[in-house]
């Protein structure tokens, strides 16, 4: 009796890692497939894609669609200007969205109630609603620069970065996790004498690791995945980030082959990234479901 | 509690200050302008003067009327029949140059209908592209709101088991979130090819041929599902990360006391796991309905709004004038009533879904 009981536990056991595997095998597949058909020409590559040997690296493998992705568009510009825009706008965010969310709940200052509920209704404006009058505003808007005042912001870095420096939901985490620091600790602190900055400085950062990874992986994901925004505002090749680049190979006559290169190139470092720091990568996106 | 150590107007604007200018400029300022220059005739460049044009953007997008005809008869009073099937006057007989009905000039068949007798009913339109862009829209969110919402429940309570090495799986399901939409769209379209695509050739494979080529994108009845179905496979990961954090939040207690009471596994689901739920699942269905709206970048990759308009959607509607063709008022107008759906939706949802007490 015990042992079909077992018997039953390990078939039962077994069809559970089954469903899970087959499971993976959807999300995993079109992944693997970029990946390995990167490596081949284009011609095995279309017969390849009948039969298993889509998933493997056999054939003709070589590096040759990746050189020839670089001879057909710049596409280390494009690298370049993504890791650029990426960078400076997730540091920037992460300044100024904790400076605020420090504001909102540590400083008692008039108008404070009153800003912060203004910015969490902008939370149901989606972008997309935006973006028409955002592009006219942003052509007419000036900018002092070495060579004085110049009009108009299209075709430069500044129009892909300063938009997106401050949003409502950063904000909105800052806001939660600050609430929930110790707050008689910031008053024990002014009471001792130390400035605002010092505590912003050397009590809440120290304290802020978690939220800080979770704005930055959250908005590093928004910003190297734009796509709507700098097609619109660069039609010059040189500010273009790698998303838009991409428009260079979707042409009439697709060489897949360097297509999967391309795509290849700009997705594996991230997922890298993500396998790497899987756990914050999760829980940041977990944090932005947890509200009432 | 406001002691006087922590108040300073001072320290509160300055540092809050940066974060209310910039999204008082490029959020609330540009959503306001897109109001105003839904008034207007703006365009991106232009030599003549902006002038006020009240309603017009708004008549020129939702422009609909019904038509009734009767068919064509000859002499003797009979139906003139063509292939079968009556014969009907040329709409364009009607909307060009007629005197009788100025108002239908310019307008479009968007679609006809015949409720019984001889006669039959045309819809027309002033902008039939637009029309169908909102209808393919609203098809996009009522299938991938409940499914994609579905799916990712399903795969958080799979995911929630107590299982030797769960966590990879949970991070595997969770890969294609963080690849841009716009690489999974390219990719995707080699998937869909009609001719040497994956999925025909999985196809084929199962049924022993029986299963013939479909051209996924380039066929008006499939290319819309085609993308519905690649953009859950993309995002389902997403929610079921927060199906999950909601899981983790009943208490485990509540299972115990079930476990002991001999409840069944969907007694537990049903009495237990789906109440502790409730806010979760209003927070999932708002966002998810948020995002569908915003369908665009699969659309601009993979189909251009084709075949035959079955693709078109709201915002890629509104990048394809206010960028495409410079129209900045009438790619305005459409971001205007982009948000009055969106925001008329989520308010109904929170009412359905509101606390009965």
């Amino acid at each position: 009796m015990a042992m079909i009981a077992d018997d039953n536990r390990g078939l039962r056991l077994a069809a559970r890692y089954a469903v899970l595997v087959l499971i993976a095998v959807i999300f995993v597949f079109p992944l693997v497939f970029m990946v390995m058909s990167s490596l081949k020409p284009t011609q095995q590559l279309l017969e390849d894609s009948g039969n298993l040997r889509a998933f493997l690296p056999v054939g003709d493998i070589s590096l040759s669609n990746y050189f020839a992705a670089f001879q057909r568009a710049p596409v280390a510009s494009f690298v370049f200007n993504s890791v650029l825009v990426t960078g400076v706008t997730v540091i920037l965010s992460l300044l100024v969205c904790s400076a605020a969310g420090f504001a909102f709940v540590f400083v008692h200052w008039k108008g404070r109630e009153l800003f912060l509920s203004i910015l969490l209704a902008t939370l149901i404006v989606p972008f997309e609603t935006i973006a028409i009058p955002l592009l006219l505003m942003v052509a007419n808007l000036p900018w002092l620069g070495p060579e004085g005042v110049t009009w108009g912001w299209l075709n430069s870095y500044r129009v892909q970065i300063v938009p997106f420096i401050a949003d409502a939901l950063t904000i909105f985490l800052f806001v939660q996790y600050f609430k929930d620091l110790p707050g008689e600790l910031i008053e024990a602190a002014r009471v001792e004498g130390a400035s605002w900055f010092q505590i912003y400085r050397r009590i809440v950062m120290p304290l802020s690791g978690p939220i800080l990874a979770t704005a930055a992986i959250l908005k590093f994901l928004v910003m190297y995945n734009q796509y709507l925004w700098p097609l619109m505002v660069t039609q010059e090749e040189g500010y273009r980030p790698v998303m838009v680049g991409l428009q260079y190979f979707f042409q009439l006559n697709v060489a897949w082959g360097e297509v999967m290169a391309y795509l290849s190139l700009i997705t594996v470092p991230v997922l890298a990234f993500y396998l790497y720091l899987q756990k914050a990568f999760i829980a940041s996106i977990a944090s932005t479901g947890v509200k009432g | 509690m406001a002691s006087k150590f922590t108040v300073s107007n001072r320290t509160g604007w300055l540092m809050a200050g940066p974060a209310v200018l910039l999204i008082a400029g490029f959020v609330i300022l540009p959503f306001f302008l897109a109001i105003a220059f839904s008034f207007t005739n703006q365009r991106l460049v232009s030599p003549n003067p902006t002038e006020w044009v009240g309603l017009a953007n708004y008549r020129q997008l939702l422009g609909v009327t019904t038509l009734t005809l009767e068919p064509v008869r000859d002499d003797s009073g009979a139906v003139v029949l063509k292939d079968g099937a009556p014969e009907y006057p040329s709409l364009r007989t009607i909307t060009r140059n007629n005197p009788d009905r100025p108002d239908l000039a310019g307008m479009r068949e968007w679609f006809s209908f015949s409720l019984g007798g001889d006669s039959r009913t045309y819809v027309l339109a002033r902008d039939v592209v637009f029309m169908k862009a909102i209808v393919n829209t609203f098809i996009f969110v009522l299938v991938v709101a409940p499914v994609q919402a579905g799916l990712a429940l399903g795969l958080a309570l799979l995911i929630n088991q107590r299982l030797r090495g769960i966590n990879v799986f949970r991070a595997i399901y969770f890969m294609p979130v963080v690849v841009s939409i716009v690489v999974v769209s390219l990719l995707w379209r080699l998937i869909y090819d009609g001719q040497s695509g994956l999925l025909n050739n999985l196809l084929g494979a199962v049924s022993f041929g029986l299963i013939p080529r479909v051209d996924w994108l380039g066929n008006p009845s499939t290319a819309l599902g085609a993308i519905i179905a690649m953009s859950i496979w993309q995002a389902v990961g997403f929610h079921m990360v927060i199906w999950l954090s909601g899981l983790q939040t009943i208490s485990p207690t509540l299972y115990e006391a079930a476990a002991i009471e001999g409840a069944s596994k969907w007694q537990v689901f049903r009495y237990i796991t789906w109440p502790g739920l409730r806010n979760t699942a209003v927070l999932i269905l708002i966002v998810i309905t948020m995002q569908a709206f915003g369908l665009f970048a699969q659309i601009d990759v993979m189909t251009n709004g084709g075949p035959l308009d079955s693709t078109q959607t709201i915002v890629f509607q509104a990048v394809e004038r206010g960028y495409g063709k410079q129209d900045i008022s009438g790619g305005s107008a459409i971001s205007v009533i982009l948000f009055v759906i969106v925001l008329s939706i989520s308010l109904i949802q929170r009412w359905l879904t509101r606390e009965k007490s």
